[in-house]
Order: structure tokens, then sequence, then C-alpha cells
């Protein structure tokens, strides 16, 4: 019962971050539906990915966020009640699609036994695995970052 | 070696943007151009264990997993090609020294996560620098900072984002089905406890991210608008390049390395590659904009090489990675004779053109190798990987298959002679008579990539038993 309370919760967080009318709360939301997922992954023990979720999803992510809302022109509120409306006209039908997709899926058996990878069963430290087995995707992940500040550079603070 | 090919390019761009920015800005142009030299010439290199295990040097510390077969190797120099003439295109359109140095340490990022892709034998790593490319793209389109650059990667981005939720989901199943990320060993777990519904379930998702990131019908709707509003440099690196990378290299190796060919989706492939194939050369056929034109002929050319790949034999194989190897040279240079056209008219519209091979020789004569290889006209590069493509079809039992390739090739003939002969035949209009041939940077790299479509052909038999004989 608690999982899926908070399991709302997710689904709340992450409607309100797309549907709500200021990027700012939109990022803030972001923040708040991780910080969610943060503590799902804690109930079921997947404690690495929830410190990855927290600290980088919920913290970093957001903050890069609202550093690039700061550069930006937000809308006056008439333009965005005017966004809002559109956007529920268009949209107000998708979260029914996911409920029914998300049930649907969960009434298929897939007859599945997870076999977890080597991260989350019990031997090599974890930072072994990071530094020693998982080193191309720290690399990627450190890229994707650098990148995206890259991107703030050239299409925000040039502008301005 | 191998992991130099992705170590360096990225080292470099740290390095770009340390102090001495004004000596930087002046030095990434060469540095560039080398670094994408080394990378065509290391593909020749024959010595495989200097490709799959890095002994020596920087390669040496960083355990990255890497291999190459021919496969990579042949998209290693494409990206090599591409990024090599991507960047004389962009210093003829960025004079500005800043933007130039932008763009080419995007280019050096984005060329680096697809050799990453290229070498990877790791989904979930495969996944990461899939991103990277893509995050890489999303900027390039909107280089310009003008309202149709931002909307066309404003719906590169959020397909791109359904393609990662679906990729990701799949590569969960995947993972969790084998316990592990590496390829041969999701291959040995799945072999060892097969779970048909859920290896369906996986490919399945798998399967349309793809076709999403390769652009094809009827998961098109972002391309044509991102490779028409992008800057000209981007569009011939994202057409010559990422969505090559991206979508049809992805989806070869992940087909080929993790469960095999079913026959379930050699079905689904067949019948997207030939939908693709027809229905884009008719859109094609229909669109007055040169850039846009050729942003359909992407779509049904990416139609052949699924076609390829969709008839599940060694032969069909071959056939589509030649076909990468073509369609990134033919549509490099088409995409850069578009520019050219662009640059030195002022516009793209076909319908309002005439005669500008009187003016424009070099871009007229390339055009028209471009045009003719991208048909399937002998003896240029282009008709032999059709040929093999059809062929392959063909033994493997699929001749409806074979002869709807068949027709999508006259198509293609009829689009470009539409474009040949709006564009640069016929009398030469008045408002262009002060029209003069693009400068340097756009004629190299033309008549680099018309040589090669021309030694190619030629050579063809060369080129297949070295190529057709490693699958």
């Amino acid at each position: 019962m608690l999982e899926l309370f908070i399991l709302g919760l997710l689904v709340a967080a992450a409607i309100w971050t797309v549907m709500t009318r200021s990027l700012l709360r939109s990022a803030i939301g972001l923040a708040l539906a991780s910080a969610i997922l943060t503590i799902i992954m804690f109930r079921m023990d997947a404690n690495l990915a929830a410190v990855f979720e927290l600290s980088v999803c919920a913290g970093l992510i957001p903050v890069l966020f609202i550093s690039v809302i700061s550069l930006t022109h937000p809308w006056t509120f008439k333009e965005a009640i005017e966004i809002m409306k559109v956007r529920l006209a268009r949209f107000w039908g998708l979260p029914l699609v996911v409920v029914i997709l998300g049930t649907a899926l969960g009434l298929v058996s897939l007859k599945f036994k997870p076999q977890l990878p080597v991260a989350q069963t019990p031997g090599p430290d974890v930072r072994f695995i990071l530094w020693h087995l998982r080193q191309l995707d720290l690399l990627g992940q450190i890229t994707i970052i650098f990148t995206g500040v890259f991107a703030v550079i050239i299409l925000f603070r040039e502008r301005k | 070696m191998a992991a130099l090919l992705v170590l360096i390019p990225f080292l470099s761009v740290l390095i770009l943007n340390l102090p001495f920015r004004d000596f930087n800005r002046r030095a990434c142009f060469g540095a560039a151009a080398v670094l994408f030299l080394l990378q065509m010439g290391s593909v020749f290199v024959p010595d495989n264990s200097l490709w799959n295990a890095d002994q020596w040097g920087i390669g040496a510390f960083f355990n990255f997993g890497f291999k190459a077969d021919i496969l990579s190797k042949v998209v290693l120099f494409c990206i090599g090609l591409v990024s090599l003439v991507t960047l004389f295109t962009c210093r003829h359109f960025f004079k500005e020294a800043n933007r130039r140095f932008n763009f080419i340490n995007l280019l050096l990022i984005a060329a680096a996560g697809m050799n990453a892709i290229s070498l990877a034998q790791d989904i979930f790593s495969l996944y990461v620098f899939l991103e990277v490319t893509a995050v890489a793209s999303f900027i390039l389109i909107a280089f310009d900072r003008d309202i149709l650059g931002l909307e066309g990667a404003f719906k590169y981005i959020v397909l791109s984002g359904v393609a990662t939720v679906l990729m990701i989901a799949a590569i969960a199943l995947l993972v969790f089905s084998a316990g592990s990320a590496n390829f041969s060993a999701i291959h040995a777990g799945l072999l060892l406890k097969p779970n048909p519904l859920v290896i369906n379930l996986a490919l399945g998702l798998f399967i349309t991210a793809l076709l999403i990131k390769s652009g094809l019908m009827p998961f098109h709707g972002w391309l044509p608008d991102a490779y028409t509003a992008a800057p000209a440099p981007a569009s011939v690196f994202l057409a010559g390049a990422v969505t090559k990378v991206a979508g049809i290299y992805t989806l070869i190796r992940i087909l080929t390395s993790v469960p095999g060919f079913a026959n379930a989706s050699r079905d689904v492939l067949l019948f997207v590659g030939a939908f693709s194939a027809i229905l884009a050369a008719l859109a094609a056929l229909t669109q007055s904009d040169f850039k846009r034109m050729l942003s359909y002929s992407s779509i049904s050319q990416v139609g052949y090489i699924i076609l390829g790949v969709g008839s599940g034999t060694a032969l069909g194989l071959a056939g589509a990675t030649l076909h990468i190897f073509n369609h990134a040279v033919f549509k490099s240079l088409l995409f850069i004779n578009g520019a050219a056209v662009e640059s030195q008219t002022g516009s793209r519209d076909i319908d309002k053109m005439s005669g500008l091979s009187r003016r424009m020789p070099w871009t007229g004569l390339t055009s028209i190798l471009g045009s003719l290889s991208c048909a399937g006209i002998p003896p240029l590069a282009g008709f032999w990987s059709k040929l093999v493509i059809i062929i392959a079809l063909w033994l493997a039992g699929y001749k409806v298959y074979a002869v709807i390739a068949i027709l999508g090739s006259l198509l293609t003939l009829a689009y470009f002679l539409a474009l040949q002969r709006k564009a640069f035949f016929g009398k030469l209009g008045d408002e262009f008579q002060q029209v003069k041939e693009a400068g340097v940077d756009l004629i190299f790299p033309a008549l680099l990539l018309g040589g090669l479509i021309v030694g190619v052909g030629v050579l063809t038999p060369f080129v297949l038993d070295k190529f057709i004989k490693q699958f």
C-alpha cells in the first residue's frame, strides 16, 4: 500500500513537472520526482542507484536546468495561461493512456526471473566496479555533462 | 589503438578549451583535420591485435573492452571521412573564429561519441554514447539559434527522448535476463535460459527505438525538419554519419551480436525498409526545397540498408555495410552541393533555379556523380551496393522485396533527374548571371567525395573481395 502511495506521488510530481506553466517550477518538480524515485530505489535495496539518482538527477541536473532558465526570458502571466490551456487541451488524455498501458503491461505474465548483474551482487567493491569495470560509462557521463555545459554557452550565454 | 580513437578527440576538446584560446582557435581546424585523417588511415592497419587489445600507452591504462570487426572499421572510416568534409564545409559557412571553434568542438565530441558506439562491446556503454552523440547533435542542429533550427532540434530531442525510454527498457530486460551487459555474455545467457516473450519484447522495444533514431518511416517526423533547418555543415554531418551510426550501425550490431536474426525481426525490418524506400522516394519527388528533397532521399536510402539487413544473410549484411559507406559518401556530397547552391544563390528552391552548371561547373559535375550513384547507375559505387542488396534479397527468397528495391531505385532516379533538370541544366536564369562557383572549402570536399564514388565504383571487384569475404 505504501509503495502504491509513493508511486502515486511520483506520478503526481511527474505530471506537475510537465504541466506547470513556469520553467523554474518544472525544474523543481523534476528534482522532486527524482527524490521520490530515490525513496523507491532505497526501499527496493538498490542503494547505489539511489545515491546516483539523488546526487545527479535530483541534485546536479536541476541545478543545471535552473542555471539555464536564469538565462532565458520568462513568459508573461497571460502568455503562460494561454500556453497552459493549449497544453491541457492537447495532452489531457496522456496520463490516461499511460495508466492503461501500465496496467496492461502489469497483467502480462513475462515469467521473468531477473538475474542481477555484477554491480548488484556481493563481490567487487563499488569503487572497483566504477573505476575498473565501467570506465567507459564514466567517460560518457562526464562527456554528456561537459557537452550540456557547452550547449548552455553556445545557445544561451553568447546570445545574452 | 581503439581506445585512442575515443580518448584523443575528447582530450583534444579539453585541451582546446584550456588557456591560450586565441592560439587554440587558430589551431583547432588543423588539429581536427589531422585527427580525422589519422582515424581514416587507422582503419587500414592490418594488425587485428592492435585493434582488439590496447596493450601500450594511454589505451592500456583504460579498460574499455573495445573490439573492431570489418563493420566497425567501415563505420569508423565513414565517421572520419564525413567529419573531415564537414570541417571544410564549416570553414566556408562560419567565417567568425569563435563560432567555427565552437562548431569544431561539438564535431569532435560527436565524432568521438560515434567512435565509441562503433567499438563498444557492452550494451549499456553503447547506450551512453548514443546519448553523447545525440546531445552534441541537438546543439549542432540549433547552432544558428534561429527559430527553425530550434524547432528542428526540439523535434529531434522529443523523438530521441522517446527512443531513449524504449531503449533503456529493452536494455534492462536484456541485462536482467542474461546477468551481464556484455554482448557475448548476453548472447550466451539468452541461449542458456531462453525466454522468448522477454527477448521478443526487448527486441521489439530496441528495434523501434533504433528505427526512430534512423528516421525511418513511420518514425521519420523529426528528420526532414532537423536536416533542413540545421546549418549546412551540420546537415552534412547528420546525413552522412550520425543517423547511420546512431541508428543503422547500432541496429546491425545489436541484431547480429545479441539475439541473432529471428524470423519475426527479419519480417519487421523488411517491411519497414521497403515502406521507407518507396514512400520516402515518393515524398522526395514532391519537394522543391533542395535540402528537404535530400532529407527524404536519406530516409529512402536508409530503407535500402534496412532491406539488406532484413535479408538476414551474410551477403545482405555485406551489401548493407557497403551501402552505409556509399550513402555516407554520396549523401554528404549532395548536401555539400546543396550548401554550395544555397551559399551562392541564396535560395534552396529548385523550382526557381535553372542552368546553374554554367556558373558552378564543379558543383554541377559532382552533383551528377552523387545523384547517379544514389540512383544506382553503373559503374558508380551506389550501383554495386544496391545490386548486392537486391541479389541478397532474391537469394534469401524475398523476391517481392527485391522487386520493390528495384522500383525504389527507379523512383530515386526520377527525383534526381528532376533535381538536375531544374537546378543545373537548361538555360541560365537572368537572376543567376552573376553567380560564381563556390569556394575551395566546398569544392575540395565535393571533388574528394566525387572521386571516391568513381574510384570505389571502378574498383568494386577489389572492394567486394576485401569486404564481403569478411562477413
